[in-house]
């Protein structure tokens, strides 16, 4: 970052992404996402509409999935943010990545970094049960290609192999 | 958005200060409005005031029974909280009817209720609007009105009110517990947000220098007798055309007492005492539901595109009061109309 572009009311920030602390200095009306893409480079989380209404910008923050273009980084401070350069890896996919690619749910991938970060979330947060609490709890993800019924189904296949793989656990 | 300074408070006196020293300064929480309106140029404050750090986020159990929501607890805390969901949930219900996974994540309390309209001339700082410029005019009037109000509306504003949570809180009588220069006070909820009469600049009774710290749900029951129905234009992450949280106690078959708030009609969640009591005794039937539907809407007055909202509103509530009394809410997941 180039403290040089900085504004004098640049507010210090330490902030943990990707399992990376980072200690920055923020001007106070950059937005996360601003943060990420363009003073850290991590240009994985996308600038859909940049007002919370497309879900392109989903990130982890504190494990929990938020709009990263709604967040003022400085509001961030001590904060553990994951972006989709913190999921899995080329030929080390997290097993949502590797269901996106099995039920040709990425499309044209803009949106999918932000549907990626937002199913993880939806998973983790254990209340979609239904197909139907599926759908309701992604709509805040779009996809202009129309994917929806593929990443539907890639997420249910993941929460139906976890569900069954603690089955398993439970059986043993 | 404009530059501004900002203060990252330690303490709620501290934020209060802070407020009560700079008119123009705006607290910050979950952001999700307010950086929203700062992208936009509505929202230009010479201040921001940070108070994410203030230990105000849990969810309490209150002497009398009720629940106490910290003003910084998000809406999908409050939402899951097991007791909210057992002990309200018409309150729930609202709130995962409200905005997206990722919003509701970061949304609080305290920043719903103080969320602003998003009627659409307000949020283009290129037309006038008394809300956003007090004096400049209401384009929306005459203009393209779909989404107005048709209760309560002035002439110098018909903007709506967007929330969800607003409106089950509206029913439930919640009270709000604020802290300021001159100490705390509670304000019941239906005096938080105000009628835009002439002067539409101000959405709510919040004082200068005051902070949201908490609101408290008094512990009344009503069973299974409740639903949150919301109608808009898509099935979900939408705001309302009309919405209707309803909550019923019946008792030996007939209505006992009457929980209606409207959303998405008024310049604030739309109580009327009237239409209610007008309930209480009543067989619940349609009959019943349809005559208090009409009262309560016999003051409605549309302006052009938003003529439909008396008669969605009129059917809204009927069905609302329907499934209150069948003991079968509206599902904000499976939304099918049978």
């Amino acid at each position: 970052m180039m403290t040089a572009d900085l504004h004098p009311a640049a507010v210090p920030v330490a902030i943990t992404i990707n399992g990376r602390a980072y200690e920055l200095r923020v001007d106070p009306w950059v937005t996360l996402l601003d943060l990420l893409r363009e003073q850290l480079g991590l240009t994985g989380s996308k600038k859909g509409c940049d007002h919370g209404q497309c879900g392109a910008c989903t990130v982890l923050i504190d494990d929990k999935r938020i709009n990263s273009c709604l967040v003022l980084a400085v509001t961030k401070h001590g904060s553990a943010v994951t972006t989709i350069e913190g999921v899995g890896a080329p030929g080390d996919l997290h097993p949502l990545q590797q269901a996106f690619v099995e039920h040709d749910a990425f499309q044209c991938g803009y949106c999918t970094p932000g549907q990626i970060c937002s199913a993880l979330g939806l998973i983790a947060e254990g209340q979609a049960k239904t197909r139907d609490e599926v759908r309701e709890l992604m709509s805040g993800n779009l996809c202009r290609c129309g994917a929806y019924t593929n990443i539907t189904d890639a997420i249910v296949d993941v929460m139906e192999r976890a569900a069954a793989a603690c089955g398993r656990e439970d059986a043993a | 958005m404009n530059r501004f300074d900002y203060l990252r408070a330690a303490t709620l006196d501290e934020a209060i200060a802070a407020l009560s020293a700079d008119p123009g300064a705006k607290v910050i929480a979950g952001g999700t409005n307010l950086v929203d309106l700062m992208k936009y140029d509505v929202a230009k404050p010479s201040r921001v005031v940070d108070i994410t750090r203030l230990p105000l986020d849990a969810i309490e159990e209150r002497a009398d029974g009720g629940l106490r929501l910290g003003a910084l607890a998000t809406n999908a805390d409050t939402a899951y909280d097991p007791r909210v969901k057992a002990r309200y949930p018409l309150l729930a219900s609202a709130i995962l009817a409200g905005a997206s996974g990722q919003l509701r994540n970061a949304a609080t309390t305290g920043g719903n209720l103080l969320q602003r309209t998003r009627c659409y001339y307000f949020y283009d700082p290129g037309v006038a609007c008394n809300k956003r410029e007090p004096g400049s005019g209401c384009p929306a009037i005459g203009g393209v009105n779909r989404i107005h109000a048709v209760l309560g509306a002035s002439e110098q504003c018909i903007a709506v009110h967007p929330s969800d949570m607003c409106v089950a809180m509206a029913a439930l009588d919640a009270r709000i517990n604020v802290e300021g220069p001159q100490g705390p006070r509670v304000i019941a909820f239906e005096d938080f947000h105000r009628l835009p009469g002439d002067s539409p600049h101000i959405d709510t009774t919040l004082q200068p220098g005051e902070v949201i710290t908490s609101v408290d749900l008094p512990p009344d029951d009503f069973g299974p007798h409740y639903t949150y129905l919301k109608l808009r234009d898509r099935l979900s992450y939408a705001f309302a055309l009309v919405s209707v949280a309803a909550a019923l106690k019946i008792e030996r078959g007939c209505i006992a007492e009457v929980r209606l708030a409207l959303g998405g009609l008024a310049h604030k969640p739309w109580r009327d005492r009237h239409g209610e009591a007008s309930l209480v005794g009543k067989i619940p039937d349609r009959a019943s539901f349809q005559a208090a539907a009409d009262q309560i809407l016999a003051g409605a007055v549309g302006q052009g595109h938003n003529d439909f909202k008396i008669d969605l509103a009129r059917r809204a509530i009927v069905r609302a009061l329907a499934q209150a009394a069948a003991g079968t809410p509206q599902s904000q997941s499976v939304k099918r109309v049978n």
